[in-house]
């Protein structure tokens, strides 16, 4: 009896150390990705290296402004168009639960979530880019697709926790819907809103896919969002095929300004839900 | 002076099927406290949401009969008009948590847009809050948001918050059933005060605050008004067997 | 008076806009269904060329050469395959080992935190910057390991891209392993530990039969995630368009996906029938991580609605 009872304990404690090795054993690949990213790429880093367009192959020096200032303007465009579409959208999910139009809309916004990037890439060259051309606005249109269902989620589950009381409190002061929506319920839930918006830029910051037939790459830093722009991880992308070194040390260099956007993107989500979340 | 402020006449109200108020008529005048009791699900707070247009906010639910507001059917008034004309304080007190006590209090005003002087929000503020026997309490923290005020600041914060519109009537759904005794009593005590100014129906499940606080007091059992007379009235000498059964604790 | 009047004016101005913004609501709503209706549209319409001249035997076609406008999708059906599902296999026993750790042993606390915390980390650093990784890392340990074992030393390949792309799938089985772990209901647990159970077994014989679905759900959004999956892959994977011959020189050697095919080919695709057959892949990638992806989410609403 003792001895089978030994056995089973011991095979108890044998799993206990297997999971915890495999569950932290998964962290390795990360850590080492991470560090490797920061020796190769911080070393990159300098301010010519962040204000400065490349310079032509093989030629040393310039730096990935061109993709710097690509990737902020089309991921600004981007938030730009999904932020209120993907908030209103939220609202009305939340506002609505169990409508017709609330069940498709969720099921079409859990579809948009799982497309893969590359197919939404198609789709807007087909709708943008063969009438219009190769710009920045049908890369930026591509990403606000990808944008959208993070935000509508979250702002749809924000606001759901909101107590009706909330909404029942405004209403019977005489204000009128839409000023409940936008002045109470909104700005109550901010926090969660505002989370579900960062993390859907940190997101498609770092989406490459999207971009490859819509904004293409632009080796000039450009403004013109009517044309072609580059971005960050199209500039990985691109210089990872590269046979020039100093394309492949820079495309590090790259990796490391993405990955530190990333981070403190995902952080400030943290933070902020931390922060709100205990008050509230 | 003797002026029907809310009147009913054979006024119904449904949830989808479920006929909840039925046939009631009622007549209550101007500056009365007036107690609305009876049983759960006897359709007294359905009733009083009607009053101020709350009830058809809720998908499904429908009305019909005749609800005036003086003169005028609420029914056919554009509601956003009704429920400025109308307030309501709720059962649990839902000050807006991310304004202060000063916005809070002019939160009708505010978020419906509403510019007016600083010096005529001041006075509004310090009247309400007055009304409201607040103000000694917070004046001196309008600024802060409300969470830091008890249960019953915080009631007390929403009804000043529905007196800042200056309405006719002010609805009261079972106001103190979440608060604890003190905060109970201070403000039953505000009901005698605010009659002067307001006409005040109060939903309540408390016998002895309908007694305690009311002119006139209305009894519902099963979506009928049963009876409806002074308070002393109807505590003493019921009229109805219902009522009598009610108020001897048969069922509550 | 006149402010009354005033007041009911503004009153019936304000239910006109209420009007308004309800109805902005609901466009907005639709503008998601028509996203939706309109990617399939578009990819259906695209692809019909392929579909038109080459049926159904279009997918199962070994050969694939743009040149001669010959076109057969196996060898990325089975490069998608591949690495899907051996990124599946090798990142389960690590997914749930991570789910049953936080789920159980270890629910709260700072190491519990920050395993969650790194584990999510995995899932937000950019597939770009993984395959970028591993193409300088990676690549060349995999090469000298293919050396060892007496294979053609690519580096590149279905392994290569299976390695990386299960660690980038791992956070998706594990934080929905976790939340479904942690909601098996305590009476259940009690009732094996009254018994004598130890933990191993009541992990064993009560949480997992109770989570097995959920689990796999996990799972299925894991693998919808690998299908989809283009950048990490394409960098990594080779892009050579024809199937080997052995297992080993599918597994170790160069190969593609129909992810990886449509980024690098799409922009030089000049005629008609090779754009529709990129994008009849991208059809089927679409079905295909839209099923799944369905699939997984419905499992998981039965899950927190039980």
């Amino acid at each position: 009896m003792d001895a089978r009872i030994k056995l089973r304990n011991t095979k108890s404690i044998l799993f206990k150390a297997l999971i915890i090795f495999l569950a932290f054993v998964i962290t390795l690949p990360l850590i080492v990705v991470l560090l490797y990213i920061i020796k190769m790429g911080v070393v990159q880093v300098n301010w010519s290296f962040l204000v400065h367009a490349p310079t032509p192959e093989g030629v040393a020096g310039g730096g990935i402004a061109n993709a710097l200032v690509g990737s902020l303007l089309m991921v600004g465009m981007s938030a730009i168009v999904a932020i209120p579409v993907g908030l209103l959208a939220g609202i009305y999910l939340s506002e609505n639960p169990g409508t017709r139009l609330a069940y498709y809309t969720g099921l079409c916004v859990d579809i948009l979530q799982g497309v893969p990037s590359i197919v939404v890439g198609i789709v807007i060259y087909f709708w943008i880019v063969k009438p219009f051309g190769f710009s920045a606005i049908s890369g930026s249109i591509a990403l606000a697709i990808m944008m959208l269902p993070i935000v509508v989620r979250s702002t749809e589950q924000t606001l759901l926790l909101l107590p009706d009381s909330l909404k029942e409190a405004a209403l019977s002061l005489g204000v009128p819907y839409h000023r409940v929506i936008m002045k109470v319920i909104v700005p109550c839930g901010f926090a969660g809103i505002l989370s579900g918006i960062i993390l859907s830029i940190a997101r498609i910051i770092g989406e490459t896919a999207p971009l490859l037939f819509t904004a293409l790459g632009n080796v000039y830093i450009s403004t013109k969002v009517t044309g072609p722009m580059d971005s960050l991880p199209h500039l990985i992308y691109f210089y990872s095929k590269s046979p020039y070194q100093d394309q492949i040390d820079q495309a590090w260099g790259a990796s490391f300004i993405l990955l530190m956007f990333v981070l403190i993107l995902n952080i400030t989500t943290k933070l902020i839900t931390r922060k709100w979340n205990i008050q509230l | 002076m003797e002026h029907t402020v809310v009147s009913a006449s054979k006024f119904n109200a449904w949830f989808g099927d479920n006929h909840v108020v039925k046939d009631v008529s009622i007549k209550i005048e101007k500056n009365q406290c007036v107690a609305v009791m009876g049983p759960s699900g006897c359709g007294k707070t359905t009733f009083l949401r009607c009053i101020n247009r709350m009830h058809e906010l809720i998908p499904g639910a429908t009305a019909k009969g005749s609800l005036k507001l003086y003169d005028d059917d609420v029914y056919n008034m554009n509601p956003i008009y009704v429920r400025y004309k109308i307030g309501m304080v709720f059962q649990r007190p839902n000050p807006f948590p991310n304004l202060s006590i000063y916005d809070n209090v002019i939160a009708g005003y505010k978020l419906n847009g509403l510019k007016m002087p600083k010096a005529e929000l001041d006075r509004i503020v310090e009247k309400s809050l007055t009304s409201a026997a607040l103000w000694n309490e917070v004046k001196d923290s309008l600024h802060k948001k409300g969470t830091f005020l008890s249960g019953g600041q915080q009631q007390r914060l929403c009804i000043a918050r529905a007196i800042a519109m200056e309405p006719e009537v002010i609805l009261f759904d079972e106001p103190t059933s979440a608060l604890d005794p003190i905060s109970t009593a201070s403000v039953e005590q505000l009901f005698h005060e605010l009659k002067e100014n307001y006409t005040l129906i109060i939903v309540t499940h408390n016998m002895q605050q309908a007694a305690r606080v009311s002119d006139k007091t209305a009894f519902f059992y099963v979506g009928e008004l049963v009876e409806f007379d002074d308070t002393k009235q109807m505590f003493t000498a019921p009229k109805d067997t219902r009522t009598q059964n009610y108020i001897t604790g048969r069922f509550s | 008076m006149s402010d009354k009047n005033k007041r009911l004016d503004l009153s019936y101005s304000q239910m006109k806009w209420e009007t308004i913004f309800k109805r902005i609501l609901i466009v907005m709503s639709v503008i998601m269904l028509l996203l939706v209706a309109g990617t399939l549209v578009t990819l259906i319409v695209k692809s019909m060329p392929t579909i038109k001249s080459l049926g159904i035997g279009y997918l199962w076609g070994k050969v694939w050469d743009p040149v001669n406008n010959v076109y057969g999708a196996r060898p990325f059906l089975m490069g998608t395959l591949l690495t899907s599902f051996t990124a599946i296999i090798i990142s389960t026993p690590f997914s749930y080992a991570v789910a049953i750790y936080l789920g159980e042993y270890n629910t709260k606390g700072w190491l519990s935190n920050l395993l969650k915390n790194t584990v999510e980390l995995i899932a937000a650093v950019p597939s770009i910057i993984y395959g970028f990784w591993a193409l300088f890392v990676l690549v060349p340990i995999v090469r000298s390991f293919e050396m060892k074992i007496g294979v053609t030393p690519y580096g590149v390949g279905a392994f290569s891209a299976s390695l990386v792309l299960a660690v980038m799938i791992i956070p998706y089985a594990a934080s929905l392993g976790t939340s479904l772990i942690r909601m098996v209901p305590s009476p259940l647990k009690e009732g094996a530990y009254a018994l004598g159970a130890t933990r191993f077994e009541v992990i064993r014989s009560v949480i997992l039969p109770f989570t097995r679905s959920g689990l796999f759900a996990g799972i299925l959004l894991s693998l919808g995630r690998a299908l989809g999956e283009t950048m990490a892959v394409t960098i990594l994977i080779g892009n050579t368009s024809a199937i080997g011959n052995t297992f080993k020189d599918v597994f170790f050697g160069p190969g593609n996906t129909m992810a990886s095919v449509i980024a690098n080919e799409f922009s030089e695709a000049d005629h008609d029938l090779y754009y529709s057959a990129l994008i009849e892949l991208g059809l089927v990638l679409f079905f295909v991580t839209v099923i799944i992806n369905l699939i997984g989410k419905r499992i998981i609403t039965k899950y927190t609605n039980k």
